[in-house]
């Protein structure tokens, strides 16, 4: 079947090879038989809830992120109501940062932020730099890991009682101090990981898939028929490796 | 003259300590003496390079520095005697470990990393600088784009009034610091028969450095480099006094343009391929004229250009020949890939990631890069190096059939694959980042086919 995609703002935020997070989508959807068909959803363009059944949003530099800033708040109506109708978002890094509240750089600029994701983002001094491995428990009982890289100024509190993506075992995450990385409401993903994030965690990527699935359905997600993944288990294992004797720390 | 007796201790004893280091078989000991005399004294740099009595000209860029200084090198040596980090120890510490090396040098010459241009600068006071581009590199290293633009600002303001600037001007970051200093030397590309069909994914600085409006290009060449505009306010490349016209992509061999100076024009031919060689060779070009080279001396210089360490090399290893092109970046991989791929591509080829700190310890930038062109005439990708995997994966979601990927970790053993797989008399295709490519050559030199950089002769 056909799963649409809005990427948002492909052409100003994505910096950290965000496009290998669609091609990784694009393929697992195509070894099942699925479509995937990718639309640009950038400045001047509205967000259609119904549209589209998985929504993604890259990382930018500091200024593609002020660039796009106020017409993502513009776009806040629409992805609410995206969310709504029970599409998957994934937001990595500064489009996780814009879709918190708020965003306030190192000069103590405020950029406004959607408020899909229940925190505040606050540049620090020091960047957050290294390899993390979280544990992530998205379905209860079941327990799997990420492996990934981050690089953030921002420190982002969640507000009491927000749901976070995963436990850091390596890494920073969300501040570097309460051991918490990311943000989920409902099908809606914030994270910092980036590397790109999906190739070396495809069960990740099959999770987004199937919430994706349900969307353009109307059913609930069941599980993807396996893939031979050896690969991607290599990449993922070399990752948290190096995340364990090299993910950041502050001293 | 004669040295104050501090500098001059400092420095036999710094100059001992590279000996030792070479001795000790750790390597080039290439900045060994440069660190120890850092620690001894950060300001005997400044004196040093003071004594220099044709003063210093200074190279940076995200890619090419090495390649444009080497060339600038090739034009200047026989005018001058040259005090040149030809090995690309290119932070403070490398600078003066060359100037350690070389007792008699007249005219400093030095590639210097992008971060530490602010302070080589401020320490050198370099009587000219030649800024060639800026492209998203290492993250984890250089932080953000913006913020190097800064700093490259910044040592710009600071320059000595009389110093001469040379910039890019194709591209956008770079060309506007020629604004503020009317005698600025500005080159460029204008060509548009070599322009792309449109920008690359890898395009960095796509929106206007004044008013963040898209630009529109009539030509983009390299990345973001180009011929661009601003719709909105106008923005737009400054006024080219050094560009290259009429350019001849001669395959893996070679690559030809016609060179034009303000007092006339040459044709060039160099024996390093690439539409990105030819903006080094402007750089060079332009930086070698505002040092007082003529244009004889500039056309036969580049000529004579061969390669840069490691950049581009063909190495002999027995029947068959390993061509090594270094990987680094998105912009830079690109052109590796779309130099390699005319002319049909290699059927097989050797990619080697590392994720040490001088490689970028954060692998995303391969997923930025458009490997694609080699995909359809791949039958086989030997993945090597430490992230051998992640590289295996870029492939096999770029659409390449897993069944063509072979993942081997170590390095002799993927280099050994890729021999395995040529054909005698055949040429073996090898792109490794940075610490692959010492690695590699370690490998091979150990095997008696190239001698260790320290050794070669200039």
């Amino acid at each position: 079947m056909k799963l649409r995609v809005g990427h948002l703002y492909p052409d100003y935020l994505n910096i950290y090879a965000d496009r290998g997070n669609i091609a990784v989508l694009a393929r697992r959807a195509a070894w099942r038989g699925h479509e995937l068909e990718v639309d640009a959803l950038s400045v001047g363009d509205g967000v259609r809830p119904g549209e589209h059944d998985l929504l993604y949003v890259g990382g930018g530099q500091d200024r593609e992120q002020a660039l796009v800033a106020d017409d993502l708040a513009a776009k806040a109506d629409g992805l609410f109501r995206a969310m709504e109708t029970g599409a998957p978002l994934l937001a990595v890094c500064g489009g996780y940062q814009l879709l918190g509240r708020s965003y306030r750089d190192l000069h103590g600029a405020d950029l406004p932020g959607v408020g899909l994701f229940p925190l505040e983002t606050v540049a620090g001094e020091r960047r957050m730099i290294g390899d993390v491995l979280l544990e992530c428990e998205l379905e209860p009982g079941v327990r799997r890991t990420l492996a990934g890289f981050e690089n953030h100024a921002g420190r982002s509190r969640l507000d009491p009682g927000a749901v976070p993506l995963g436990r850091v075992l390596a890494g920073f995450g969300n501040d570097g101090e309460s051991g918490e990385e990311g943000c989920r409401v409902g099908r809606a993903i914030g994270t910092y990981l980036h590397g790109p994030l999906l190739p070396r965690n495809p069960w990740f990527a099959d999770w987004l898939l199937a919430q994706a699935l349900a969307h353009a359905t109307g059913e609930e997600p069941s599980e993807l028929p396996p893939l031979p993944d050896d690969l991607e288990a290599d990449a993922h294992a070399v990752s948290a490796r190096r995340a364990e004797t090299r993910g950041g720390r502050f001293s | 003259m004669r040295l104050p007796v501090p500098l001059a201790a400092e420095i036999a004893a710094a100059r001992a300590a590279g000996r030792l280091s070479r001795l000790a078989g750790a390597g080039g000991g290439t900045t060994v003496p440069g660190k120890l005399l850092w620690k001894l004294d950060p300001g005997a740099v400044d004196r040093l390079a003071a004594r220099l009595p044709l003063g210093s000209a200074l190279v940076s860029a995200t890619n090419g520095k090495t390649t444009t200084a080497a060339m600038a090198a090739e034009i200047l040596r026989p005018r001058v005697r040259l005090a040149h980090n030809r090995s690309g120890a290119n932070l403070v510490s490398g600078v003066a470990s060359t100037l350690l090396e070389v007792r008699d040098a007249e005219l400093g010459l030095f590639e210097v990393d992008e971060a530490a241009l602010p302070e080589v600068a401020a320490r050198l006071r370099p009587r000219a600088l030649c800024l060639g581009n800026l492209f998203r590199d290492q993250l984890d290293r250089y932080g953000e784009l913006e913020h190097v633009a800064e700093r490259w600002r910044g040592a710009v303001r600071d320059l000595d009034p009389a110093a001469a600037l040379v910039v890019n001007g194709d591209d956008p970051q770079v060309g506007d610091l020629a604004r503020e200093r009317p005698g600025a030397v500005v080159f460029g590309v204008d060509d548009p028969r070599r322009a792309q069909p449109s920008l690359q994914h890898a395009a960095d600085s796509k929106y206007c450095v004044r008013c963040g409006t898209p630009y529109e290009y009539a030509a983009p060449y390299v990345g973001h480099l180009g011929d661009y505009r601003c719709p909105a306010c106008g923005h737009a490349r400054p006024p080219l006094t050094v560009r290259a016209r009429a350019i001849e992509l001669e395959g893996l061999d070679s690559v030809s343009f016609r060179l034009e100076l303000p007092d006339g024009s040459r044709d060039v031919r160099l024996r390093v391929p690439g539409l990105y060689n030819v903006y080094n060779a402007l750089a060079a070009a332009s930086l070698s004229r505002a040092l007082g080279a003529s244009a004889d001396e500039i056309v036969t210089g580049l000529e004579r250009f061969g390669a840069a360490f490691g950049r581009f090399e063909r190495i002999e290893i027995g029947d068959r020949r390993l061509l090594m092109l270094l990987i680094k970046n998105p912009a830079g991989a690109n052109e590796a890939v779309r130099t390699i791929a005319t002319g049909g591509g290699p059927t097989h080829v050797v990619i080697a990631l590392n994720d040490a700190i001088a490689d970028g310890r954060d692998v995303s930038w391969i997923w930025d890069v458009d490997f694609e062109p080699l995909i359809p005439g791949l039958q086989r990708l030997v993945a090597t190096g430490d992230r051998a995997a992640e590289l295996a994966l870029r492939f096999k979601y770029g659409g390449l059939d897993p069944g063509a990927i072979e993942v081997v970790p170590s390095l002799e053993r993927g280099l050994d694959r890729g021999l395995e797989l040529t054909s005698a008399g055949g040429e073996l295709v090898v792109l490794p980042t940075y610490t692959a490519m010492l690695a590699l050559r370690k490998i091979v030199a150990e095997r008696g086919f190239v001698r260790p950089y320290w050794e070669r002769a200039a």
